[in-house]
């Protein structure tokens, strides 16, 4: 099986479901001729033309109101917002309207829209290329929101949501991009949205958690597993909205103790909403109290290396998480 | 009768290309919606139902819009005084009851929405929100799907003067503009949002802002529904033959209060709604047809008691009509075949 960068995954399964359906289109800012500012959609302008990779106007209401109207005209649009730190304009739109349109309209219209933002630090973005906003779109129901840690579920995630009747927000992680690289097959495949996936097995601690910091929790099990013999158990909630409740109760309740962990900052993220089911649940079954191990509660991370360095979760801020909360 | 050929030709609307008989549909159009208005109103203050919001005086430049449009490819996103226009585009008063009581069997939205948000994909009325001007790069939306499709559609959205002032407004337009999309973007300028009068909105007139986005934006007297279905049908020919967008502005004025929920007297005068009052276009559009020789008093009497019959038969069935049932009430978050129902 090929193995290839998460970016290309990215890249890949928009080409292919453009090839499988007439009606998907990508639009956003620089998605035409440069190809994205990071490569996302490159050679999709040359294949399909102007009009399928198509350039928006700076405005990213625009690129998510007028995906919306495509795609209530019986499209299948990708919007692509540059950052999802530049995607706050469009959010009346995508909270207001995509997320009701069916519920509003008691089925009688829908929304079938992809919105791809690239979140996450560590490329020296600084305050507004850095942030990871799910929080902003959890909660708001009518909404489903992915986010792939790994190039496999990056490619089948996007054709989820691409075939997704419903609007699904895609956050890809920018660190990933040319970071992450692993196999995925030629032939046709779907990642289910709504389920997660176990990455690791093991019987002393659980740890679950989204996009990147799922590499550095990967690193410190390997490193846990042979300095101190402590296994990790590791949960890739993969899709954040709707919650794999079932996947993360059985998760959970495999160790007893749980460390959550995410980039997002930790008042009002995910990471509470999976305690909560936890702790609704399975409390009594439990062996340490919850952990959530995020990003500070700053309203994002600075651009010098130092402070980039120390807002950031890494394999050592890991380690002694997981280590600490095995010897709990 | 006079002589058909002669006569006819010196009529605005047959030079206009409407039948005699559209023309007068437009006015019965009219009317009804002014009755519904009304009625709503009426409803409202007897504690019948919750809320009502107006367009009278409206009605006749809403209706002209929707005859100058073509039912079967066009896509229309009104906004919430538009009582005339979903009516010329064949929702039924029957329908706008079913609304205003919140009934289950309400085609806009299942009696969850506040009336006024209109939707019915059947009639390719595209559904709506309450932050205003989120229609607007829907509009243009639907522009770019029927130009990547290669479809004889066009895209038509109403909007208050109010709204003229959101970004939605001005992004919409833009993108329009820069890939000469189908769409007609429609001010209806009624010169109040809720208290404020234009002049706290803004210093321009909002027409001239199309000069900024490449495309003409022309101002119209929505007194003069006949120019009002000029405008929009040549600006529809514009669309359809791909030469882009057009903005229009409708001159108009806002007699009632902003809403049920509203004293308008708290801040405009009782002369200032009178004065406007008095430019209703519904009696000089009937003068013109009965002028024309295409109306009479004995057909108004019975137009005014067939209304006043569909108005009583749709209230009475809607009063009657069962809510959406509680179980229902929190289906359709997701698409119920693709497992997302929760």
């Amino acid at each position: 099986m090929p193995v290839i960068e998460y970016i290309d995954a990215i890249r890949l399964a928009m080409k292919e479901e453009m090839e499988r359906d007439q009606d998907v289109f990508v639009m956003g800012e620089d998605v035409g001729l440069k190809g994205g500012v990071f490569g996302t959609t490159k050679g999709l302008q040359v294949q399909f033309g102007e009009q399928r990779a198509l350039d928006a106007p700076l405005a990213e209401s625009a690129i998510a109101g007028v995906a919306i109207g495509a795609a209530m005209a019986g499209m299948r649009p990708i919007a692509e917002m540059q950052y999802s730190d530049f995607m706050f304009p469009a959010t009346n739109q995508i909270i207001s309207e995509a997320a009701k349109i069916r519920y509003r309209s008691n089925n009688d219209w829908d929304c079938p829209i992809v919105i791809r933002a690239p979140i996450g630090g560590g490329v020296f973005g600084g305050l507004y290329h850095s942030q990871c906003p799910e929080s902003v779109f959890f909660g708001t129901p009518g909404l489903k929101i992915v986010a792939p840690a790994t190039a496999y579920d990056a490619k089948g995630l996007l054709k989820a949501a691409i075939r997704d009747p419903d609007p699904v927000i895609f956050f890809e992680n920018k660190k990933c991009y040319r970071l992450i690289s692993d196999e995925v097959p030629d032939e046709d495949y779907i990642v289910p949205i709504g389920k997660a996936n176990v990455m690791r097995e093991g019987s002393d601690i659980t740890v679950i958690g989204y996009s990147m910091p799922l590499h550095f929790a990967m690193q410190a099990a390997e490193e846990l597993s042979q300095e101190h013999g402590i296994e990790a158990h590791i949960l890739d909630l993969r899709t954040i909205q709707p919650l794999d409740r079932e996947g993360i109760l059985e998760a959970a309740a495999k160790t007893g103790k749980v460390l959550i962990v995410h980039e997002d900052n930790k008042t009002g993220g995910i990471g509470g909403e999976v305690a909560a089911i936890i702790a609704e649940e399975l409390l009594f079954d439990l062996d340490a109290p919850i952990r959530r191990l995020c990003g500070p509660d700053v309203p994002a991370m600075p651009i010098n290396p130092p402070g980039e360095k120390h807002f950031l979760l890494n394999k050592e801020k890991l380690k002694t998480a997981m280590l600490e909360l095995a010897r709990y | 009768m006079k002589q058909a050929g002669s006569v006819q030709q010196s009529h605005r609307h047959t030079a206009l290309g409407l039948t005699d008989e559209r023309a007068v549909d437009m006015y019965k159009t009219m009317m009804l919606a002014r009755r519904f208005d009304e009625r709503g109103q009426l409803l409202q203050r007897a504690g019948k139902v919750n809320f009502h919001i107006s367009g009278i005086t409206q009605e006749p430049s809403q209706v002209a819009m929707g005859f100058a449009m073509d039912l079967k490819h066009d896509w229309f996103l009104p906004y919430y005084r538009d009582y005339g226009f979903v009516l010329s585009l064949g929702m039924t008063v029957k329908d706008l009851m079913l609304s205003v009581y919140a009934k289950g069997e309400d085609p806009n939205s299942a009696g969850r929405q506040m009336p006024g948000h209109f939707g019915s994909k059947r009639l390719r009325i595209v559904t709506g929100s309450s932050p205003v001007t989120t229609q607007v790069p829907h509009a243009t939306g639907f522009a770019l799907a029927a130009k990547m499709r290669n479809l004889p559609s066009v895209a038509i959205v109403t909007f208050g003067d109010g709204s003229s002032n959101q970004g939605d407004f001005h992004e919409g337009c833009n993108f329009a503009g820069v890939h000469q999309l189908p769409v007609i973007f429609v001010c209806e300028n009624n010169q109040y949002a809720i208290s404020m009068s234009i002049e706290k909105q803004t210093r321009g007139r909002i027409c001239d802002r199309a000069l900024g986005y490449g495309f003409p934006g022309i101002r119209v007297d929505g007194n003069d529904p006949l120019e009002v279905y000029r405008v929009v049908s040549e600006a529809r020919e514009r669309a359809v033959s791909g030469q882009g967008p057009t903005l229009i502005e409708i001159m108009t004025y806002r007699v009632t209060a902003h809403s049920t929920s509203d004293n308008d007297m708290a801040y405009r005068t009782k002369e200032e709604v009178d004065l406007h009052r008095g430019k209703d276009s519904l009696p000089v559009y009937k003068q013109y047809l009965v002028e024309a020789g295409l109306w009479s008093e004995e057909q108004e009497t019975k137009l005014q008691a067939d209304i006043r019959a569909t108005i009583d038969e749709g209230n009475e069935y809607a009063e009657k009509a069962a809510f959406q049932p509680v179980e229902d009430a929190f289906r359709h978050v997701y698409a119920e075949q693709s497992g997302g129902d929760q």
